[in-house]
């Protein structure tokens, strides 16, 4: 049985037959190989059930790697394996808020923000304050309060120093100083 | 151009064939077939008449190997008594993926113990596939006074410890090429071997390394190496560095950046967007790990004549990759990973209209439940925009046989065609029908009569396949079949009828005696190895 093309290849010319399409789909599972332990444990819905469980063990792995698939290089599979588990361990988006003064925290999903200005505005909300301009070498300006946050590595810092998409990624908690304490961080 | 230089001698020759043997003298001869560089026109003109045989063998300095087994060190030696590069290459490309058994062969000692008698003044050595010990680079590093170039690309058995041999031996080395190999990463003090005296390197490659480097010491050393041209670091380089370093060398014309991914103050950002601005002969761009899709515009000015670019180790999104690719109109060769999408694929046929090669990583490939990653429309998106597109690797959720039809009819050019349905047997998701036709439509306008490789796996193939029009074997390098139905005695039948193939076969534990469960096959005039494991069978 050989399968015609439209523009006429005759495959029995080569001999190299290939496999048989949809309607022989019992045959194509006796041709699956005793120990062939390739597909037969890979659980995926549509592939055809391989009768031939030789080497099928009690509890088949769902997810379970298999010999040579899929045809990447190792080193590949590897640094994927490793970021991961990286991923695994970064800060989450949903933030407490701690205002000096204000009797409870808040929460706040950084995600729903995107930019410092935005992110501000929601707080001057949120607390019913006004927060100031910020600037690289003064701080915040024209406010008694200054946004700051604890990052990655337990440091409080001010917010807006560095790209947006760094803070939200490494910012653990938002506190929002006020009074004596911003003294001297900004030009009050 | 030489090839008509040659026609133009191959007419005189043949016009005084019968008396003038000396009327084109050899040295002439040699020295025109000197600049000769492609193999395929050596081959040929070592086929003319037996001067032009010996002239051509006297000429040649570079020596390409594509399958260690097919030919002993020995065999080379006698025929090019003048060479000075060496191409080698040994395991079947299936051992990328661990279906070969790890001691199966292609060692490389046995070759340096010839080279270091016949060739003493070998100066590159690149070698894939290849099993490769310390002991064995220390051999390299100490035989080979004018050694000037190793690379090295997935080979295993040798660790770090084997780097810093030939970094410490190896006075005039140019090229240090470290690609993904299976090495035993022990620590980053191999740079340090390199003597404060060495100022030669031109092309250092060490970006697949793991283990930390001592920064201090790879500054001096790309700050003494002037002619630097190629720099490929590891995950260990931060951004930071990478703009020090770069400041040092803006001739780069190869660079690999270490993590671009770090707590970037807006003054150091703009300092690496400077930094990277300078470096106006950069036509290849990789490493970018975990890259953050907001650091990428620093790399907009590094990208004007971008041929190549590695955005493989980098989880972008398409909008992220599509701003990038804005800027990358000269681009030949892209690689990505799945998370750009569709979306992002069609920014690819958007820009980038000399793309000649793709390939498309899965970012997560052992995740069942995908739900992004690409699919055919991405592809025949790219092949609308890409015409001259003839290189893809391709790892997707899903194809149809009728995008395969279109990709190939956009695209004529086609040499490697690697789809890799991330779920193994699916069929055509909209006919349900294997893929089949899709196997065909490639083969026939690829056009198999020039088939060099052929490797199968898990198809139902069996031994008509492998035994039918034996004459294939004479132009092919080699065949590669696992878990398809060959058996024992088809094996035995081609073994018999050609004997000069090596039919070797590699038994699983526990499988049928009669079943062939992978089979290589290529031609050889070295004969049967002796050097085989006990798994691998040579009929």
């Amino acid at each position: 049985m050989e399968v015609n093309y439209e523009n006429g290849l005759n495959l029995k010319a080569t001999e190299l037959r290939l496999g048989l399409p949809g309607t022989d789909e019992p045959e194509r599972q006796t041709t699956l190989r005793p120990n062939k332990r390739t597909l037969s444990e890979i659980s995926c819905s549509g592939v055809t059930d391989d009768g031939n469980d030789d080497h099928q063990e009690s509890a088949p792995p769902a997810k379970a790697q298999v010999v040579g698939w899929p045809p990447i290089r190792s080193y590949r599979k590897n640094c994927l394996q490793a970021k991961k588990n990286e991923v695994e361990g970064t800060a989450g988006r949903y933030v407490k808020v701690s205002v000096d003064g204000a009797a409870y925290l808040r929460k706040i999903d950084l995600k729903a923000y995107r930019s410092y200005p935005e992110l501000l505005e929601a707080l001057e909300k949120m607390f019913k304050l006004t927060i100031g301009a910020y600037s690289e070498t003064e701080g915040y300006c024209g406010s008694e309060y200054a946004p700051t946050y604890e990052d990655k590595d337990g440091d409080w810092m001010l917010v807006g120093d560095v790209l947006w998409e760094m803070f939200i990624s490494s910012c653990k908690r938002l506190r929002i100083m006020k009074g004596s304490e911003t003294r001297g961080m900004g030009c009050l | 151009m030489e090839t008509s230089e040659l026609k133009r001698s191959k007419d005189s020759v043949n016009s005084y064939e019968s008396a003038r043997r000396s009327s084109f003298p050899d040295e002439v001869l040699e020295r025109v077939l000197f600049l000769l560089k492609s193999h395929r026109d050596r081959s040929s003109v070592s086929l003319v008449c037996k001067d032009w045989y010996n002239a051509e063998r006297w000429s040649r300095t570079h020596v390409f190997i594509g399958n260690c087994y097919s030919v002993s060190p020995e065999i080379v030696a006698r025929r090019f008594p003048r060479i000075r590069s060496v191409t080698l290459k040994g395991k079947p490309r299936f051992s990328d993926f661990n279906l070969v058994p790890e001691n199966w062969g292609a060692d490389i000692h046995a070759w340096l113990v010839v080279f270091a008698a016949k060739f003493p003044f070998l100066e590159e050595l690149r070698l894939k596939r290849m099993a490769i010990s310390d002991e064995s680079l220390e051999f390299l590093a100490v035989s080979f006074p004018n050694f000037k170039a190793l690379s090295l690309l997935s080979c295993d058995g040798f660790s770090t410890n084997g780097l810093a041999a030939i970094a410490t031996h190896c006075k005039n080395l140019i090229e240090l090429d470290i690609q993904e190999n299976g090495i035993d990463d022990i620590g980053g003090s191999w740079l340090s071997c390199f003597p404060e005296s060495f100022t030669t390197l031109e092309v250092l490659n060490f970006a697949n390394l793991t283990s930390d480097i001592n920064f201090d010491t790879l500054e001096k050393l790309v700050g003494r190496c002037k002619s630097m041209r190629v720099l490929k670091l590891n995950r260990s380089v931060s951004l930071e560095q990478l703009q020090r370093l770069l400041v040092n060398a803006p001739r780069l014309a190869e660079l690999g950046t270490g993590l671009f991914s770090q707590e970037l103050t807006i003054r150091e950002y703009e300092e690496l967007e400077s930094a990277l601005s300078h470096c106006k002969n950069m036509h290849t761009l990789s490493g970018l790990w975990d890259a953050k899709g907001i650091y990428l515009p620093a790399l907009y000015l590094a990208c004007t004549h971008l041929t190549f670019l590695n955005l493989s180790y980098a989880a972008l999104q398409s909008v992220e990759v599509a701003k990038l690719l804005a800027h990358c109109p000269r681009l030949k060769r892209l690689w990505v990973l799945d998370t750009v999408e569709d979306k992002g694929l069609e920014a690819v046929g958007l820009n980038c209209p000399l793309l000649e090669e793709l390939r498309v990583f899965p970012a997560d490939p052992f995740d069942d439940e995908i739900v992004h990653g690409v699919t055919d429309a991405g592809f025949v998106a790219v092949s609308f925009g890409c015409p001259r597109l003839h290189y893809v690797l391709y790892f997707c959720s899903q194809m149809t046989n009728a995008a395969v039809a279109t990709i190939v009819q956009n695209c004529p050019d086609f040499t490697h065609f690697r789809l890799c349905i991330m779920n193994p047997g699916q069929p055509d998701y909209l006919t349900n029908e294997p893929m089949d036709e899709a196997f065909g439509a490639v083969c026939v306008l690829s056009g198999c009569p020039k088939l060099r490789k052929l490797e199968i796996r898990d198809c139902p193939f069996g031994n008509a396949a492998l035994l039918s029009g034996l004459e294939k074997y004479e132009s092919m390098r080699s065949l590669w079949m696992s878990a398809c139905n060959v058996t024992m005695n088809g094996c035995r039948l081609l073994a018999r009828e050609m004997p000069w193939l090596n039919v070797e076969v590699m038994k699983e534990d526990g499988s049928d005696d009669s079943q062939a469960d992978k089979v290589y096959v290529y031609r050889s005039i070295a004969g049967p190895r002796r050097d085989s494991p006990p798994s691998v069978l040579t009929l």
